[in-house]
């Protein structure tokens, strides 16, 4: 049992499983750019699921539209941080270990390695021994006495190159235990603000259209904080292309929330508002058109509702302005007299005869067309329904009909038989803000560039090896000089160093007569 | 921000020329490769001095006895003619994202045209300098190969004419964060082409005797990704952090980010591999291969075929 835990530990611990397990996940992380996710597009999932039938209904069940939340995805990086810490353990003992180490004996036959000259030097092997002390300053030295009077050093050098590869490690390892506290404490909430001096408050969840928690968050604990969106400006070039987004915000946090203290901010898209631990965003923006009806007992009511655009460059929009009659407390009543104005809006109107399009998305000539529906808008059904659109129950069943159909410019009016009047105010702009909250990134971000640095250290330094040895010559006059190097990682490049290292410590030394080998470093190969 | 007219099309005509020479570069190219010195004396000598310290100076090859030693050293002086011209070519290449960046003033990746035309340029330089450090010059055909294919993809179905760029495009990180991963996948082209190189020198010897010894290809492959794989890493973490200010989260498996991520996991796959016993060499070359089509997959396949935040005009 024992030796079947060590052999599964050893197993899961070697180089040749993080391999795999790595492929594993590159493999695993590839469904989620290819087949749409519920997280980023739940819409498209649905659509993807009734476009493929059964394959679509089976990919649903194997988790393919979450795949980054999916048993599969969670078990291969699971195992590969196991993996990965069980790797990482043994190399950081064996690394101290090292550190206090000295390096390793002088082989005994030099030549035999990648790098290595040899040269006889008038010195003395005691001369020589210092001047390649004073040369390979830096380096990890170990000077050691041979038999028959020769005398070698042992240098070691580039330590650094484990210590880069432990920090790259461990930093991943940092990064992905920040990216799950993140995903425990983390939320964000996305809200439409009218950008008519309207505000917000981070209050509770109900003050979002949408709203995604964390693991570990309920809702009930969120930052207080208040936006108040003042104005929207945005400006376009000639093609219609937007040149930039400006929100003229003021906020309140922390103490200014007691002292009522605004301070003002200038939203944009690459410029979040950071305060009291949240940051706000400004994702996108539309029109709100303004109505104005008047019923025929001569109460007045008016509505700006957001309307959502369907055309991305032209601003065309579409929305449902809804309108109870006042003064009606019978529900039954009510239900007969609702209304609702539904339709188009464009910014910069286009008539094609009737049908209305827009040619532009800034606010250059305004229309909308419209569909005054009445009477019973759905409200009491029980069933949610969305903002931009009228119940199409309640058309299909009769019971919601269409009155009046109308192309209408700010300040033009309709009355219908009733005598009730419907008028087109003007229009409003109302920001897509973004809350997110995230306590953990600033972790994942010093882990982030930890990565960075700690790959950069292990890939550039090289960990290598260089052995001087100083014989006496048999003649008792003079040295000979032998050198050897090896790199202990990565050949590439060591060459060089080696080369220079043999030119700058036989330049400091003269030669004597009988000379073994050539004189300079760079040569010795050649 | 007036776009200067007269600028881009000189741009223009940088590339388009750019592409010319590359092109007459790449056929003086494959007449060394056809006629050169078929024995490589040059490549095993480097070999050794890549290991040993030959200071980096490509050594001439002695004409070995059996070959017309004529028509050798002039297939020598043109491969020298086309590194000339490949450097006259990436000069007018550097030209052209100069004056886009000066018809604009803006930086010259702001789309998928210019994103090309960066990467390519990248990819060229590296080649350049892989060349002062090894004995390769021959092998420019199948490097200049795809750039020339690249360049002409972007030149005639991904031009866009100069114009400012979108509201959540008007950040530094613009700068730095799409530089850092045109710089990180322009390079990774040269050891991506130099594997398939290295797998045919392997696998099929006796098609594969004019290229250099598998070695000296792996050296290619390996140092120059080594040197590209922290670039990219930087530029992904720039990315999050782009991403943080913009779309108000550091991650979110947009599809972009998801490809990314796996091409960052095979290239760690790479350097593991070259660490273990039984994947070094052909293997190792294999992953580096998955690398970059992970990479090309990203930069065509996503930006083109999938919607995603990465999505910026149409490209």
């Amino acid at each position: 049992m024992i030796a079947f835990l060590r052999n599964t530990w050893r197993g899961l611990t070697s180089m040749r499983t993080a391999l795999v397990l790595l492929f594993l996940l590159a493999l695993a992380a590839l469904p989620g750019a290819l087949v749409p996710q519920r997280s980023l597009n739940s819409t498209k999932v649905d659509e993807y699921i009734a476009d493929h039938g059964w394959w679509g209904e089976l990919l649903g069940r194997l988790e393919f539209y979450n795949v980054y939340g999916s048993v599969w995805f969670s078990a291969v990086y699971l195992l590969l941080f196991i993996s990965l810490v069980g790797c990482l353990l043994p190399r950081t003992l064996e690394y101290a270990k090292s550190l206090r180490g000295k390096p390793v004996l002088t082989p005994r036959n030099l030549s035999r390695l990648p790098h290595h000259h040899e040269s006889a030097v008038s010195a003395t092997p005691e001369q020589v021994m210092a001047r390649a002390k004073r040369r390979l300053k830096g380096w990890r030295l170990e000077e050691r006495e041979e038999e028959n009077g020769a005398r070698s050093i042992s240098a070691e050098r580039g330590y650094l190159r484990e210590a880069g590869n432990l920090v790259f490690h461990f930093a991943m390892l940092g990064l992905i235990v920040g990216l799950a506290v993140g995903k425990m404490f983390n939320y964000e909430g996305q809200v439409i603000v009218l950008a008519n001096g309207s505000q917000f408050c981070n209050v509770g969840t109900l003050g979002y259209d949408s709203f995604r928690p964390g693991l570990r968050v309920d809702g009930t604990d969120l930052n207080p904080f208040c936006v108040k969106v003042d104005d929207f400006r945005a400006n376009y070039l000639p093609n219609g292309q937007a040149d930039y987004f400006h929100a003229d915000i003021s906020y309140q946090s922390g103490a200014d929330l007691e002292s009522n203290t605004w301070r003002p901010y200038q939203l944009e898209v690459n410029s979040p508002l950071r305060t009291a631990g949240d940051r706000v965003y400004l994702l996108s923006h539309g029109y709100a058109p303004t109505f104005t009806v008047t019923f025929p007992d001569g109460q007045q009511r008016t509505h700006t509702t957001q309307w959502r655009p369907v055309n991305q460059i032209t601003y065309l929009s579409e929305g449902a302005t809804k309108f109870d009659p006042p003064g009606v407390t019978d529900p039954a009543e009510r239900r007969k007299r609702q209304l609702a104005i539904t339709g188009l809006f464009a910014p910069t109107a286009v008539l094609n005869g009737k049908l209305l399009d827009s040619g532009f998305p800034d606010l250059r000539d305004p229309a909308v067309a419209i569909d005054v529906m009445k009477g019973d808008l759905g409200n009491d059904s029980g069933r949610g329904q969305s903002i931009y659109e009228v119940s199409k129950d309640m058309v299909d069943s009769g019971r919601l009909k269409r009155v009046a159909r109308e192309n209408l410019r700010p300040g033009e009016d309709i009355t219908l038989d009733d005598g009730t009047n419907i008028k087109f105010d003007g229009v409003q702009r109302w920001v897509y803000l973004q809350v997110s909250h995230d306590p953990a990134q600033g972790w994942v971000l010093g882990f982030a560039v930890l990565v960075v640095f700690g790959l950069g250290t292990s890939l550039v330094i090289k960990r290598r090896r260089l052995w001087v040895r100083a014989v006496p010559a048999k003649d008792g006059d003079g040295t000979v000089l032998l050198l050897g190097g090896l790199a202990r990682t990565d050949q590439a490049g060591y060459g060089e160093e080696f080369g220079r290292v043999t030119d700058d410590l036989l330049a400091e030394l003269t030669p004597a007569d009988e000379r073994v080998g050539a004189p300079a470093g760079r040569d010795s190969e050649s | 921000m007036d776009i200067n007219q007269t600028l881009s099309g000189y741009s223009d005509w940088c590339y388009g020329i750019a592409v010319g020479a590359y092109v007459v570069a790449m056929l003086m190219y494959l007449y060394e490769q056809a006629f050169g010195y078929r024995d490589r004396t040059a490549a095993k000598r480097e070999l050794v001095g890549v290991g040993v310290g030959a200071g980096g100076d490509t050594l001439l090859p002695e004409p070995p006895e059996d070959e017309p030693a004529g028509r050798a050293g002039r297939a020598e002086r043109i491969g020298k003619m086309a590194v000339a011209l490949t450097t006259f070519g990436a000069l007018l290449h550097v030209s052209s994202l100069a004056l886009r960046a000066l018809a604009t003033s803006r930086a010259p990746w702001g789309n998928m045209y210019e994103f090309g035309a960066t990467l390519c340029l990248v990819a060229v330089l590296t080649w350049l300098v892989v060349l002062r450090k090894f004995p390769v010059r021959h092998l420019g055909v199948w490097v200049l190969l795809p750039v020339i294919a690249l360049m002409f993809l972007g030149g005639v179905l991904l031009y866009t004419t100069a114009a400012p760029v979108q509201p959540a495009l008007q950040s530094y990180w613009l700068v730095i964060h799409v530089f850092a991963i045109a710089l990180g996948s322009g390079m990774v082209l040269v050891p991506g082409v130099v594997s398939v190189l290295y797998l045919l020198k392997v696998r099929k010897p006796e098609w594969s005797g004019r290229l250099p010894a598998a070695e000296v290809l792996d050296q290619v492959a390996y140092r120059t990704t080594v040197f590209a794989f922290p670039i990219y890493t930087a530029g992904v973490i720039f990315g999050a952090v782009w991403a943080e200010q913009s779309w108000g989260r550091f991650w979110g498996w947009d599809p972009k980010e998801t490809v990314a991520f796996i091409a960052w996991v095979v290239y760690a796959a790479y350097l593991h591999s070259r660490a273990t016993a039984g994947w070094r060499g052909g293997r190792a070359a294999a992953i580096n291969i998955v690398g970059f089509a992970a990479m090309i997959f990203n930069l065509f396949f996503i930006n083109l075929v999938t919607t995603g935040l990465h999505s910026y005009a149409g490209v």
